[in-house]
Formats: structure tokens, C-alpha cells, sequence
């Protein structure tokens, strides 16, 4: 019944073949996104860190001009002329400003004469709960507080389309929920003149919670890689069965979308052999994990959203672990459940020793960039190298920070596994005190 | 949302201006002081606008009872090239950081301005302004004001523009998604992100501008001396003239002035620019001022800030009459117009170079370079004992002072005020003494150069001491590290980064202090140390344009060159390897 209804509204932002790339033309962000959002509806943008999602809100919000293709608003017969306002992350208030004087900031600047400019953003900050706040100042504020000030600034300018960039992940479970209830209800009880909502999170259940459809994105580049629709009526219970199912849908989803784009476990991470981008994944996160998933309830195999629940963890910082576990051989990820390999359980077992032992088989066995490292080092007469000749290698194949970023990570590994030595200060990798 | 709910509520941001209550003690006591102000302002004003000949008519006198009349003369002085620094800080600090091309030649160009000795400068500066207002003692004045101003503005535009490329990217989205103008967002987001930063190096410019009055009030160019009333005047003529009582009278002045700017004036400024200082989290140490309590309580704080108020609304006058809205990031030039700008700035360094050039050559010979770059190293050997020296002092006193709270919150205001105090109105004692006991002065009048400027490293050191954390101190204390190893380990690391800020600033004094330093007279008597500094000074008596252009060229290159080569990758290695964070 929701789909027919949304079907059948105006179209509100339209999308097509975006494009974005950033340093130049060397590394694509966004890959050709299409994407039309119609008025009444709630949207996810819902993806990792570097899925590219906050640019593809950023285009839309005009902040930036995508390489190619167009994000545009669609002017309706009853908005003949759109507009956007944005709710951040990290709030954006200016701390020297009260609350009144940030609510004010949009209608100043679009002229509003000061009396009724006055009258409409105490209206916001009433409806949005601040009342009595309204000459503090943000620092005085908690940090739900400040989000709702936020968020009274977006509303006051009477925005065609509300755009929000991850508005809850700054602040505490609780906070965030109450938040949320709050936002919905306005939103069902349409108190508020906003058209659309078109919302970026890495949080699986936010995004059910709270969306009629979700885009899932993949990661480098950015690509629309699913689209689900969420048909539970308001307000939702995340204890529902059917939402449940829901969570382990977009879970397995997820975990597909990896196993599609790359059908070799080496590429499961983008590029293959060393031109692999690895993420920043500490070897204790590694250990941490494994010895969950082999310790009870879970004995070798578990669920990603369970174990998301019990270890505290956004999807958004799980699934590198889980990823990585998988490129060592140390687990499988079969659907939304991720399944240890033989290896992984001794590793459990192990004491400090074979837990070095084996991570440093695995690394020389399944992580192509260790073995060259490790190779150059015993080819050279010295055993030394210096780092920048494999940044240099790396960024042939990716973006500087990539670059960095994967042999930083590849430095944290090889040291812990003891295959090489690297000295800070002289950024060089040696043999020199390694096994 | 219905707006007719909330309308009949009152303001509440304005209610503390419309109480009318009868007038307090506080008032009174504002109202006096600020008319006191105000009869000294305009009585010194008028004096500035004089033509010459009333310098000849009535010159410095020595009466002590004038001196109050010299001082707001040079506070005036001051004040009136703070505010021509603040305002080139304000346009052209913002112009660097919002235009890519501006900012090409502007941010080098302040980096460098900011080592070069000014008081090599004062020669060109003195004949230009007269010539300026020919007849006028507006000429000599502005040429006062020009020499405090360019000791100012280029670290203040310089530190601006690094707070404004410092702002968060969030804000700046937020000031483009709410279609600020630019102008709005001058007003509401870079300056007062930027005021914190400006006013603390506003603070710090004025200390070092006393140097410059002191050596720009009375001044000897070739035949033209020029001497204004000031106390930088007095204490020359105290000097040529011998007088010890006078000296003390100039010195006390000074000191009463200095007290009496940073309690009225800057100490209210940095506790109202507390407001903007960019943190989320209130913090429980706010700068205290008694006269800024006092301008809050008696409600005349909107009323001093009123004329702020009444310039933002003037410039929001020209603010364009819908806000659209900006893409972030810069758009991409024409490829044509790009090229056009690159062959603009090449030729106008090419042409700059064959000026200077054809200049130099034509007055100078090869050798005048050697001797200058010879004098320099001399100099330079100075600069490096002195900086090693004072280092060897006050960074054990230093650290011994940051680590006891209540002794570095009493005496880091003190080594502030040692920091502003003109070191030159000492010199006359060290020429007494070096003449007394027939000292070499080559050797003896080095001293003076670092004289002034080896509190930068003390209250950087107090200031880096009392930064490192307790939790480190006491698992120092707890394992008994102790002597070498504490110093190497624990109090070292602690404060390099700040030791080296401090080092920086020191070292950069002492080669301008040179100038000043290496020729010192006290009535008839001159001593003269060989050094650049030295043969600059020389230069300037005998109007010797080339030569002090080429003493001020080679200093700039050797200022520049230790910043680029010893402090920045001292400083970058200690951001790198000791930060305790």
C-alpha cells in the first residue's frame, strides 16, 4: 500500500549517471549513481566509511559539483522551487552564537525581516523541545541538544528536502533514539513542511528504523549495489521478527555484495596481488574477534548482527574485521554468518607464540604485499628498504591515502607477525631484529 | 508551525540594555576614567596634525610634568598603527585565504615580511612619509606609525590567515547550505573563528612595538633628524643629554603605560573574545579582567561595542540582495585566463629582479656583498652564543617555575611584561658600564641584543613546563627517575616544541635588536661592535640608501635562512616524536 502511494507522488530529486572523482582523476569516489527520491518519502543512503555516500549528499545539497552526470531538484506543481537544508554530523553550530542566533542564521541571510524572522524560529525551537534554551549558548548544551538546535536551524528555512549526514552517530544509544521517535513523529504527524527526508547512515538498524526504502552502496568506488524497500508500519519495533529479518537481510546483503564484485577471496578488498587497499584493522581487533566468535554462544559461527549486538560495534567498523579474518583464511563469511576456519580456532587456543606463528603464515600466504616487502628485504644485501619505495609502488594502483593508510596497516601486521621491522623515524623496513 | 504563538514573548537578548536603573557607583568610576580618556586622546590628537616647524618651536623637554603629555603620544602612536595593522589583517589575510591567486603571493610574501628587520626599514620609511606631507608633522608621525605597524601586521594578517584556513569544513557547509553571503559569512563565522588567535597576537605585537618607538621617534637620516614628542624621544634626549634622573622618569613611564594598556585595554579585550573561542565543552578557567566585570555591570558594554555592531551593519549594507548559493571548493579557471596569470606573476618577478638589480650594481661593488655576508656570520655567532646562552639559564628556571602552578600563574604574567619591555632604554647603563671598566665592545654590547628578547623563551618554557601532564610526572616520580635521565626523558620532550616557538621568536629579535645593539651611544660616546647590525645602523646615519638596503637584503636572508633550515625541522621534529598527545 506504501509503494503505491509513494509510486504515484511527484518526483522530488533526480539523479543520474553521477559521477565524482577526487585528486584529480585518479581515484573515483562515486560510480555512476542514479537515484530518484519522490516527495513523502523517507530515503538511506546506507553504506561504510568510503562508500561515498556523504558526496553523493553533498552533490545533492549543491555543496559540491560531481565530476559527471547531474543531482539536481525537480521543481513540482506544488514546489516550484525546491529547496535543501542539512543536518550534520558533527552539528555545525557556531559556538559563538545562542541558539536563537543559530536558528536565525538561514532566515538572516534569506533576508527575513528580523520580527518575523524572530517569531519563526521560536516556533522551531518550540516545536523541536528547546523551549527555554533559547539565549544558550551550544557549549552549554548536551550533545542531543545540540543535534536538536541542528536540526530547529534546518527545519525554520522551510526546506523542500531534508538532508542528514549520519545526525545520530555523534551521540549515545540512548540520546539517538529519543532523537529519532521525536523526528518520526513529526514527520508522520506532519508537523513539519519538509517533502522528503534523504538520510546517510552506516547503521543497519537506524536505517530500518527509520526509512522507506534503503540504497546500499558499495565501497571503493560508490555504487548503488541494492535497494530495499521497508513496508513495517510506524513506529517500528526492533524486537519484530520481521524487522529482525529484515536487519539479517541487509547483513547478508552486504556480505553478497562483497562475494559478487569479487569473486576471488583475494579481491576482497578492491585491486588484487599488492595493489590490495587494506583497511586499518589492529591485530587485537583480530584477536578480539576471533575469540568471540570461537568462545560460547557463538562456538566457530555467528550471525553479523548478532554479533554486531554483543560486541558493541557498528556494521560499519565490523565488517573490515570480518573481511579481514576472511582474506587470512581465518574465516568464511557465508551469508549474514561468519564461520571460522580450522586455523582460526587454533588460533584461539594458541598462546602468544603460535598466535604469532600462525598470523604470520597467514600473512605470508594470502597478504601479496607482505610477501613483496619481505621478498625486496632478502633480495637486498643492507636488508633494509625504505618505505616510500613501496608508497610510491602502492599509489600507482590507488589514491595517496589509500597508499598510506594500507601500509600503515600492512607495518602493524608485519611488525606484530615479527616478518620485518620498521623504524619510525628513518621510515624504513628492515630485517634487523625480525625473526 | 504557527509564528503567532511566540510573538508577544519578550526579548530577552536585548532586556539588559532597556533596564533603566539609577546609576551606580560602577558608573561613575567607567565615566571618569573613560573621559579622562578622552580629554588625553584628543589633547594628544591635536598635536599630531601640527606643521613642523612647531617640533623646532617646541622640542622634547626633559620636565618630567610633560611626560604624562609624551606618553599619550606614543600610546597614540600605538594605537593608531594596531588599528592599521588590524584592519591589513582583516582585509588582507581574508583575501589570501578565499582567493587561490591572492593567496599565492600574499602568504609568502607575509612569511617573509615577517623576518625581515624592520628597523633597517625606518630610513626609506622617514624620507618617504615627509615627503608625503611635506611640512607636516603628520609625515614624521605616519612614518612613526608605519615603522610600529610593520613590526605588527605581518605576524597578525599571517596568524588570521592561518585561523581561517583552520575552520572546520562543517561550517563552512553550513554557511554555504544556509546561502550566507559572503559578507554574512565574514561577519559570522571567519572573524570571530579567527578573534581568539588576532587578539592574543595583537597582545603580543603591541609588547613588541615599544622597541620600535623607542627607536623611531627620534631619528637621523642623513641630514634630516626628526624628533617627535614621545617618550621614546625623552629617553633619547635623556640619553644625549646624560641625564640619569630622566632616564628613570622615561623607564617608569613606560612601565606605568604598558600596566596601564593591558588592564584597560586588552585584558577586557581577551576575556570578551573568550566568547568565541571555538570549543564545545565549557571550560572552568575563563580569562579574568576587573574592567570588563565593570563595563558588564554597569551595561556600557553594549555601548563600547556598539561602533562593532555599526560596522557590521554597514558592511551587510552592501551584502547582495538574495544569497545564492556557492560550490564548495575552487572552480576551475580557464585554462587561458590561468595561463595569462602565471606569465603576469613571472613578469613582475623578472622585472622586480632586474630593477633591484641594476639598482644594486649601480651603487654597489662586488666587495660591499662580501663585507656585509662577512659582518653577518659575525653577527650570526652572536645570535647563536646569546640564543645558547639564555637557553642554558632560563630553561632549568623555566621548567622549575611551569612545574609549580602557583609560581608560573604569578610570574608568567611578569615575563610577559619583561617580554614587552623595551630593552633599548637600558642600553645607556651597559655603555656606562663597558666605557667604566674600558670593556671590549664586540664582546660586551652583545648581551643587549638578546636583552629583551630571552623572555620569549623563559615564558614558552613556564608555558610548556605546566602542559606536561601530571599522570607522566608522577609515573616519573613513581619509578624515582631523577638528574640527567628526568631532564632527557620526562622535562625535555615535555617542552621542545614550545621551547622551539620560544627559541624561534628570540633568535629573530636578537637580529633585528642588532641594529639597535651593535652602535650604542650615551651622550657623546659611541661604542660600535663589528656586525651587520652595526654597518646598518652606520648606513642609515650617513644616508646611505644602497648599503642599507643591501644590510637589510642579507639579514632578511639570514633570518629566513636559519627560520627555513634550524627552527622549522627542529619543529617539526619535536610536533613529530615528543608530542605528549
Amino acid at each position: 500500500m506504501a509503494t503505491a502511494a509513494i509510486a504515484e507522488k511527484p518526483l522530488l530529486v533526480e539523479v543520474k549517471g553521477l559521477r565524482h572523482y577526487y585528486s584529480g582523476q585518479d581515484h573515483l569516489v562515486l560510480d555512476d549513481v542514479n537515484l530518484e527520491l519522490s516527495q513523502g518519502e523517507i530515503v538511506g543512503l546506507l553504506g561504510r566509511s568510503g562508500s561515498g555516500k556523504s558526496t553523493l549528499l553533498r552533490s545533492i545539497a549543491g555543496l559540491i559539483r560531481p565530476s559527471e552526470g547531474i543531482a539536481r531538484l525537480v521543481p513540482g506543481p506544488d514546489v516550484p522551487d525546491p529547496s535543501v537544508a542539512m543536518v550534520f554530523q558533527t552539528f555545525a553550530l557556531f559556538p559563538w552564537l545562542t541558539v536563537l542566533e543559530n536558528v536565525e542564521l538561514g532566515l538572516e541571510a534569506q533576508k527575513i525581516p528580523a520580527p518575523q524572522a524572530r517569531a519563526r524560529a521560536l516556533a522551531a525551537i518550540d516545536l523541536i523541545g528547546l523551549d527555554g534554551f533559547e539565549n544558550a549558548y551550544p557549549k552549554e548544551l548536551s550533545g542531543g541538544m545540540r543535534q536538536r538546535v541542528g536540526l530547529a536551524r534546518a527545519l525554520v528555512v522551510d526546506p523542500s528536502l531534508l538532508l542528514m549526514d549520519e545526525p545520530f552517530s555523534a551521540l549515545d544509544v540512548l540520546t539517538a533514539e529519543t532523537l529519532r521517535t521525536d523526528l518520526l513523529d513529526l514527520w508522520s504527524e506532519g508537523r513539519v513542511p519538509i517533502k522528503s527526508i534523504l538520510i546517510v547512515t552506516h547503521n543497519i538498524e537506524e536505517a530500518v528504523l527509520m526509512c522507506d526504502r534503503i540504497l546500499v552502496f558499495s565501497t571503493n568506488p560508490g555504487r548503488v549495489v541494492g535497494e530495499i524497500r521497508v513496508d513495517l508500519p510506524q513506529p517500528r519495533d526492533r524486537l519484530d521478527p520481521a524487522f529482525r529479518a529484515l536487519v539479517d537481510d541487509i547483513y547478508a546483503r552486504m556480505t553478497a555484495r562483497t562475494e559478487i564484485t569479487a569473486p576471488m577471496r583475494d579481491g576482497l578488498f578492491p585491486g588484487t596481488g599488492i595493489a590490495m587497499v587494506l583497511p586499518r584493522v589492529s591485530t587485537n581487533s583480530i584477536a578480539g574477534l576471533i575469540e568471540e566468535v570461537d568462545g560460547t554462544p557463538f562456538e566457530g559461527r555467528a550471525s553479523m548482527s548478532e554479533l554486531a549486538d554483543s560486541l558493541q560495534l557498528e556494521a560499519d567498523e565490523l565488517f573490515p574485521m570480518a573481511e579481514t579474518l576472511q582474506l587470512l583464511r581465518f574465516a568464511e563469511l557465508r551469508g549474514a554468518e561468519l564461520v571460522l576456519t580450522p586455523a582460526a580456532r587454533r588460533y584461539a587456543q594458541g598462546d602468544v607464540d603460535q598466535r604469532k606463528a600462525l598470523f604470520a603464515q597467514a600473512l605470508n600466504q594470502h597478504v601479496p604485499l607482505v610477501q613483496h616487502i619481505r621478498r625486496v628485504l632478502d633480495e637486498r644485501a643492507s636488508h633494509e628498504a625504505p618505505a616510500r619505495r613501496f608508497r610510491d609502488e602502492l599509489e600507482d594502483y590507488m589514491s595517496e591515502d589509500y597508499a598510506d593508510e594500507t601500509l600503515r596497516t600492512v607495518t602493524l601486521w608485519g611488525r606484530y607477525a615479527e616478518i620485518f621491522a620498521y623504524d619510525e623515524e628513518a621510515d624504513r623496513f628492515s630485517l634487523e631484529d625480525a625473526r | 508551525m504557527s509564528p503567532d504563538r511566540n510573538s508577544a514573548r519578550p526579548l530577552p537578548a536585548f532586556s539588559r540594555m532597556l533596564r533603566l536603573t539609577r546609576p551606580s557607583r560602577e558608573d561613575a568610576i567607567a565615566f571618569v576614567i573613560l573621559a579622562g580618556l578622552g580629554v588625553l586622546f584628543f589633547r594628544a590628537a591635536e598635536g599630531a596634525v601640527a606643521p613642523l616647524s612647531t617640533l623646532q618651536m617646541a622640542p622634547v623637554t626633559l620636565d618630567p610634568w610633560d611626560l604624562p603629555y609624551y606618553a599619550m603620544r606614543t600610546v597614540l602612536r600605538m594605537f593608531a598603527a594596531l588599528f592599521a595593522s588590524t584592519v591589513f589583517t582583516l582585509v588582507v589575510a581574508t583575501l589570501a585565504a578565499r582567493s587561490r591567486h591572492a593567496g599565492q603571493l600574499i602568504v609568502p610574501a607575509l612569511d617573509i615580511l615577517q623576518s625581515v628587520p624592520i628597523l633597517g626599514f625606518l630610513t626609506f620609511t622617514v624620507t618617504f612619509f615627509m615627503g608625503l606631507f611635506p611640512g607636516s608633522v603628520a609625515g614624521v608621525e605616519a612614518a612613526s606609525i608605519f615603522a610600529i605597524f610593520t613590526s605588527q601586521a605581518w605576524n597578525m594578517a599571517f596568524s588570521f590567515y592561518q585561523s581561517l584556513r583552520s575552520i572546520p569544513t562543517d561550517l563552512e557547509e553550513a554557511t554555504m547550505i544556509y546561502r550566507l553571503s559572503p559578507i554574512r559569512r565574514f561577519l559570522k563565522l571567519d572573524l570571530p573563528f579567527g578573534t581568539p588567535a588576532l587578539v592574543w597576537n595583537a597582545m603580543m605585537s603591541m609588547s613588541g612595538g615599544w622597541f620600535f618607538v623607542v627607536a623611531s621617534e627620534a631619528i637621523t637620516v642623513g641630514n634630516t633628524t626628526a624628533t617627535l614628542p614621545g617618550i621614546g624621544s625623552y629617553l633619547a634626549q635623556a640619553i644625549a643629554k646624560q641625564d640619569f634622573r630622566a632616564v628613570a622618569e622615561a623607564v617608569g613611564a613606560m612601565a606605568l603605560v604598558i600596566v596601564a594598556y593591558d588592564q584597560l585595554f586588552f585584558r577586557p579585550i581577551v576575556a570578551w573574545a573568550d566568547r568565541f573561542r571555538f570549543e564545545m565543552t565549557a571550560s572552568t578557567e575563563r580569562p579574568q579582567s576587573w574592567v570588563f566585570d565593570l563595563l558588564r555591570r554597569t551595561r556600557l558594554l553594549p555601548v563600547v561595542l556598539a561602533p562593532l555592531g555599526a560596522i557590521g551593519r554597514l558592511l551587510l549594507a552592501f551584502e547582495p540582495r538574495a544569497g545564492r548559493r556557492r560550490v564548495m571548493g575552487e572552480r576551475q579557471a580557464h585554462p587561458a585566463l590561468e595561463r595569462i596569470w602565471q606569465v603576469l606573476v613571472a613578469i613582475a618577478v623578472l622585472g622586480a629582479l632586474f630593477l633591484t638589480a641594476r639598482y644594486v650594481m649601480h651603487y654597489l661593488v662586488w666587495r660591499d656583498a662580501v663585507t656585509a655576508v662577512l659582518l653577518a656570520c659575525v653577527t650570526m655567532i652572536r645570535v647563536i652564543v646569546l640564543i645558547a646562552l639564555a637557553s642554558l639559564i632560563w630553561v632549568p628556571i623555566g621548567v622549575w617555575i611551569g612545574l609549580r602552578p602557583a609560581w608560573a600563574e604569578r610570574l608568567q604574567p611578569l615575563a610577559q611584561f619583561l617580554a614587552a619591555f623595551p630593552a633599548n632604554v637600558l642600553f645607556p647603563f651597559v655603555v656606562m658600564a663597558i666605557v667604566h671598566w674600558n670593556l671590549a665592545p664586540d664582546i660586551w654590547l652583545s648581551p643587549l641584543m638578546i636583552l629583551g628578547t630571552q623572555w620569549y623563551i623563559l615564558f614558552n618554557v613556564i608555558a610548556g613546563a605546566s602542559a606536561i601532564p601530571t599522570d607522566l610526572r608522577e609515573a616519573a616520580d613513581m619509578f624515582h627517575v631523577r638528574g640527567w635521565q628526568w631532564w632527557r626523558q620526562v622535562a625535555i620532550p615535555g617542552i621542545f616544541p614550545y621551547y622551539v616557538t620560544g627559541a624561534l621568536t628570540a633568535s629573530g629579535g636578537s637580529w633585528n635588536a642588532s641594529i639597535v645593539a651593535e652602535a650604542v651611544s650615551w651622550g657623546h660616546r659611541n661604542l660600535v661592535a663589528h656586525g651587520l647590525g652595526s654597518y646598518i645602523a652606520e648606513a642609515t646615519t650617513a644616508g646611505d640608501y644602497a648599503r642599507v638596503a643591501l644590510g637589510v637584503g642579507v639579514m632578511s636572508l639570514f633570518v629566513l635562512g636559519f627560520n627555513r633550515l634550524l627552527w622549522r625541522p627542529l619543529y617539526a621534529y619535536g610536533e613529530r616524536r615528543m608530542r605528549l598527545t
